[in-house]
């Protein structure tokens, strides 16, 4: 599974209340959450995101609370994707669950710049800067993981498996 | 080599002799939880797999405190829908308006939690059950529905990192004090995917109630879980609450560790969190003189009984500066109960505090003391990010209830004894 899109780059300790604050948590409805997302970080960010923008960002990404609402922010504003030096642990397990990919690419990826077209290949884990040539390589997902992603979430892939 | 005291719950769990840090591993749980911001999303998730019952109605939890009582319409509908789906599945811990409480506070209180369990909740300080010594971390929505579904889920065995706090706790030093001067010293993802083990005299001298707080805020240093070894003061708390028999599990003297940390305990003074993070803690000697707008004493991690005794023998007698606002936010109905018979909230609304109804509210922003443009709040609750208690430019520090109480009396930051011995 190949992905392309422009970068959006944040830095360490990106929190949920950052990603999407709490004053929206009395909607569960994606869309209305996307219209929020990243809002107290860069407030232009959910008017100016694009579908299949891609964010990098350093430590820590996710920390703080459990709202599944934050990825769900995130995906659905169009992002495909979250490259992080780290992630905080339930924010790693909420992405995954909800079909985000994510990647843990350790401090190197933060070289990639703002704007810049990145490539990235789920499968093995490569990403490749092609507005300033370069690569970088991420530990990949597991192929049960890849298949998580590829049915829409945890959900998704229970049925599909159970269906079968 | 032995096992630490997350291992071995890990392990009975799983029907296993032993594991070991790294291994993923598929465990039975005791209890899942929800509340009533993650609670529908897991709802809505759950109903997909079109299932005609959970995995066992009394173990699901569902707590409705965060925007509780409804704060607007959107909030209003969510927890109709939730309280539907309580009603459809007989689910038997369902606690709302006039029963329920801040969920930490309120499940150890209920003995819902007893030490040897192996649980997850949907709410990040669910790692505060580790203070009874139960295994206990926060989840998702999406693995909360799929633990309503089976009453299992899987976890990667935390490596274990052990606090060891030596010697006496000065005075007007608590729970509160000894968490934020740890997560000062190993920062916000300092033990990131680890559990943190508690242990020392200090701890021992602890109450359940201050260890209780302490494990609230590992999440805060990015843990997996926080965990206390049960003793006779554990045992003590449990006697009359404990719904179900319990497992007692402790450390292995040569159980493995990835870190080992000792603090003096003497030497901690009461502390400080300056935004925008936990990690930002000093002691209160440096934020001395910072004036604040409102102080909010409450909270899953300083809501219980014990911290409202504190906050009401440093302002039995005294007003609290008519600059700021003091709001009080018993953490359950029985602690408001009870606060009221000891003469508590007459202390407090005596010294010109609101008192309000169990909620989550101001601590994430929700409601009931909501930060402007440019304010300040001096709160006991776990976070102080940006835009945490209102506007994106307002700023929390984070505190014990001794250093809030004082505080609310002066006006500004202010140590324990500065009002105590006036």
């Amino acid at each position: 599974m190949i992905i392309k899109g422009c970068i959006w780059k944040f830095g360490n300790d990106v929190n949920t209340d950052l990603i999407i604050p709490a004053r929206y948590l009395n909607t569960t409805d994606p869309q209305e959450l996307a219209s929020h997302c990243m809002e107290d970080a860069d407030k232009s960010f959910a008017g100016r995101v694009r579908p299949g923008d891609i964010i990098v960002a350093g430590c820590n990404f996710g920390c703080g609370s459990s709202r599944e609402h934050a990825p769900v922010a995130i995906k659905s504003a169009g992002v495909s994707c979250v490259i992080a030096a780290s992630f905080a642990r339930i924010f790693y397990r909420n992405a995954v669950n909800i079909g985000l990919p994510i990647l843990e690419a350790g401090e190197s990826v933060q070289a990639i710049e703002s704007g810049d077209e990145v490539e990235v290949d789920l499968a093995t884990g490569e990403i490749r800067n092609l507005t300033h040539p370069a690569a970088y390589q991420a530990a990949a997902f597991p192929s049960f993981m890849q298949q998580i992603i590829k049915a829409g979430g945890l959900i998704n892939y229970v049925r599909e498996r159970m269906a079968d | 080599m032995g096992m630490t005291i997350t291992e071995k719950i890990l392990a009975g769990h799983a029907g296993r002799e032993r594991v070991a840090p790294g291994e993923l591993v598929n465990c039975r749980l005791d209890l899942v939880l929800g509340n009533d911001i993650t609670a529908p999303l897991a709802i809505q998730e759950f109903r997909k797999l079109g299932l005609s019952m959970v995995f066992d109605p009394g173990r699901v939890v569902l707590v409705m405190d965060h925007f509780t009582p409804n704060k607007d319409i959107k909030s209003a509908e969510q927890r109709l829908m939730i309280r539907q789906f309580a009603r459809e599945f007989g689910i038997v811990n369902y606690f709302d308006v006039g029963a329920m409480g801040i969920e930490h506070c309120l499940l150890p209180e209920q003995g819902l939690v007893v030490p040897g369990d192996c649980m997850i909740g949907a709410d990040s300080h669910t790692c505060t059950y580790g203070a009874l010594g139960a295994f206990a971390t926060g989840v998702g929505s999406t693995d909360l529905a799929a633990g309503m579904a089976m009453g299992e889920c899987w976890f990667k065995v935390p490596e274990s990192m052990k606090f060891v706090f030596h010697g006496e706790l000065r005075p007007w030093v608590g729970g509160k004090d000894l968490i934020l001067y740890t997560i000062g010293r190993i920062g916000v993802e300092g033990a990131r995917y680890r559990a943190m083990e508690f242990t020392g005299e200090a701890i021992g001298a602890l109450s359940v109630e201050g260890r209780l707080t302490m494990c609230n805020m590992a999440v805060e240093a990015g843990a997996k879980n926080g965990i206390v070894a049960p003793d006779d003061k554990t045992l003590a708390f449990e006697a009359d609450r404990a719904r179900r028999p319990y497992q007692v599990y402790a450390s292995d003297p040569d159980a493995p560790y990835v870190e080992v940390h000792e603090y003096e305990a003497g030497q901690i003074e009461p502390q400080v969190a300056f935004p925008h993070l936990p990690e930002n803690s000093r002691p209160v000697s440096e934020a001395a003189g910072i004036a604040v707008d409102q102080v909010v004493i409450g909270s899953c991690t300083n809501g219980r009984l014990e911290d409202l005794r504190t906050a009401a023998g440093i302002l039995k007698g005294r007003r609290a500066s008519s600059k700021l606002r003091l709001i009080v936010i018993p953490g359950t109905q029985e602690i408001y109960l009870q606060a009221m018979r000891e003469g508590l909230l007459e202390v407090f609304v005596e010294a010109g505090a609101a008192v309000s109804t169990p909620t989550c509210g101001p601590c994430l922003g929700g409601h009931m003391g909501i930060l402007a443009h440019g304010e300040r709040a001096l709160a006991t609750t776990n976070r102080n990010f940006v835009g945490r208690m209102g506007h994106p430019e307002s700023e929390v520090y984070l505190a014990g209830p001794a250093v809030a109480a004082a505080s609310a009396i002066t006006g500004y930051i202010t140590h324990p004894e500065e009002v105590v011995r006036q």
